[in-house]
């Protein structure tokens, strides 16, 4: 696994068998997949792939995933929320099991991309699964020790709902520099000390960094949040290049 | 580009795209600047609404609502539109 | 280049359907309606709203909200399939039929024997004549007994079934006669000409 950050590739890409390691519980919807690519030639924090399954019968089904794990990390990691009547998410959020074989292909994605040698401040803004390609960018900012200061803004349904709940707390103790500020849209547990209403202004303000700063921010999950929150981020005073989006669809892909 | 549930006028954007637009130009296209030719604003792809769900990728302008680039995937191949786009600027990669 | 990888256990959606009989080759049946669109949902003024038929850039009628709501109506219930794999059974819609609208506009022999639908917010469809008249095809203003939902294509949407429902315009405006078949949007970006569900017309060249 290259540690230093890969050459963009020209040239299409091409389909890789992959076997996955761990299916890692989550959240009662959401599993994370780490995945065995022979000769991955590196991917950017924020990148997606493609995965391909193929049925006995030959058809195939193909989707989108964003890539959770860091660059320096040695496998590959996806997250995939189950969506209710889907046809690849259950496959892969509940029945795929260590040993398991599909297709994949990237990396992709050259857009909503962040590198330490980008720079920070890093703001993060997350809704649901959309957390994925920005827990990337915390990773690689954990393993290369990056002193960029980073602020995550994540807002779940429930506090059952957050994913990599564990982990984001162990790096906001841990004095590497991120802040996480959570928030909940559907509940209101009994001692929770985060927000409890959907992203809006007041709270990109509070939580997040000023224009001043010029923060690079990254926003991710459903489309309603995305345009919402870079809406907000633009009125404070955010420079558009500075924002960068990526839509999930309605429930996350 | 098939997205897994179902519901959908809320549109995706450009990177949902990118997989499929790797196929047919070679190259990571999310960063390419679109003009569009209804009202001159451009922007980069992967920040372009997208709409059309699993049938294609209708990229519609911001301001105008133009289609700026159509895109679909069919058995005999991937058919382009680009009759929205008054240029398509692919920056050299690295 | 190597066979990919059998994923153990994967199936395609709606493998173990029941009632198939009733399903054209490739669909599966779905319980909840999805909404699929090409462009954002217009907002539409129902005082401003009007359908007209046109041939040749002539107006040959045009009908207000009003109007188009006094005309009569008609109550169909029927099976309606997308081109993307999912299939509703049992649909009930009610508006206005194509032959009543031209048996309004005084219409007896189509001046033309091909039909581009025109949208609010630019969509179109082409459909022979052939395949609106006889009762095959309406202007659907309402759907399971309420008004048609703007996602759904309200006010009104052509309603063609026994084509792929991407034929079923949402958010109709105009039916124009042309000479001559053409692509509308989505046949002038691969998808078929015609669209016949039962015989899978999905694509160019199916």
């Amino acid at each position: 696994m290259p540690a230093t950050e890969p050459v963009a590739q020209p040239g299409p890409l091409r389909w890789r068998t992959v076997e996955v390691i761990e299916a890692i519980a989550e959240t009662p919807r959401v599993k994370s997949l780490v995945l065995r690519a022979p000769e991955w030639p590196g991917h950017r924090a924020g990148q997606h792939v493609d995965v391909r399954l193929t049925g006995e019968d030959g058809y195939q089904a193909q989707r989108s995933y964003s890539l959770a794990s860091a660059p320096e990390a040695a496998h590959l990691a996806i997250t995939v929320e189950r969506v209710d009547d889907g046809e690849v998410s259950p496959y892969l959020a509940e029945e795929v099991r260590p040993g398991d074989r599909f297709e994949l292909r990237g990396p992709i994605g050259g857009y909503f991309v962040w590198t330490v040698g980008m720079g920070g401040p890093l703001f993060l803004i997350a809704g649901g699964s959309g957390i994925a390609p920005l827990m990337a960018m915390v990773r690689h900012r954990a393993v290369t020790r990056s002193s960029a200061p980073a602020r995550l803004i994540y807002s779940s349904r429930t506090a059952d709902d957050i994913i990599y709940r564990g982990e984001l707390e162990r790096l906001a103790a841990s004095e590497s520099g991120l802040e996480v500020t959570h928030t909940l849209t559907r509940s209101r547990p009994p001692g929770w000390r985060g927000e409890t209403r959907r992203i809006d202004r007041a709270m990109l303000t509070s939580a997040g960094f000023p224009p001043s700063l010029r923060p690079r921010a990254f926003v991710c999950g459903p489309t309603g949040l995305v345009e919402t929150a870079a809406r907000a981020l633009l009125e404070i005073g955010h420079a558009p290049n500075l924002i960068k989006t990526e839509r999930f669809g309605p429930t996350g892909r | 580009m098939a997205a897994d549930d179902r519901a959908g006028t809320a549109p995706l954007d450009g990177n949902a795209v990118a997989g499929l637009l790797r196929e047919v130009f070679a190259c990571e296209m999310t960063v390419a600047i679109i003009t569009c030719s209804g009202c001159g604003t451009s922007g980069p792809a992967g920040a372009i609404r997208v709409f059309g769900g699993a049938m294609g990728a209708i990229f519609r302008c911001a301001t105008c609502d133009t289609a700026v680039l159509r895109v679909a995937r069919t058995p005999r191949g991937v058919w382009l539109d680009l009759r929205g786009a008054r240029s398509v600027v692919v920056p050299n990669s690295r | 280049m190597s066979d990919p990888p059998i994923s153990r256990g994967f199936r395609r959606r709606g493998a173990t359907d029941a009632r198939s009989d009733r399903l054209p080759p490739g669909q599966h049946l779905v319980g909840d309606f999805p909404v699929l669109s090409a462009g954002p949902t217009p907002r539409v003024d129902l005082a401003r709203w009007n359908f007209a038929l046109a041939f040749d850039n002539k107006l040959l009628a045009q009908w207000t909200w009003n109007e188009f709501e006094a005309l009569p109506q008609t109550d169909v219930t029927v099976d309606i399939h997308c081109v993307t794999s999912w299939s509703k059974f049992d649909t009930a819609w009610r508006g206005v039929a194509i032959d009543t609208l031209f048996n309004a506009a005084g219409i007896g022999e189509p001046p033309a024997p091909f039909a581009m639908i025109h949208c609010d917010g630019g969509y179109t469809t082409n459909v022979p004549i052939a395949d609106l008249v006889g009762g095959k095809a309406m202007v659907a203003t309402r759907y399971q007994g309420r008004p048609l939902a703007p996602e759904h294509g309200g006010p009104a949407r052509l309603l063609a079934p026994h084509l792929y429902f991407w034929k079923s315009a949402k958010w109709a405006r105009r039916l124009e006669f042309i000479a001559h078949d053409a692509p509308g949007f989505w046949e002038s970006l691969g998808y078929h000409i015609y669209g016949d569900p039962w015989k899978e017309q999905r694509y160019a060249g199916d």
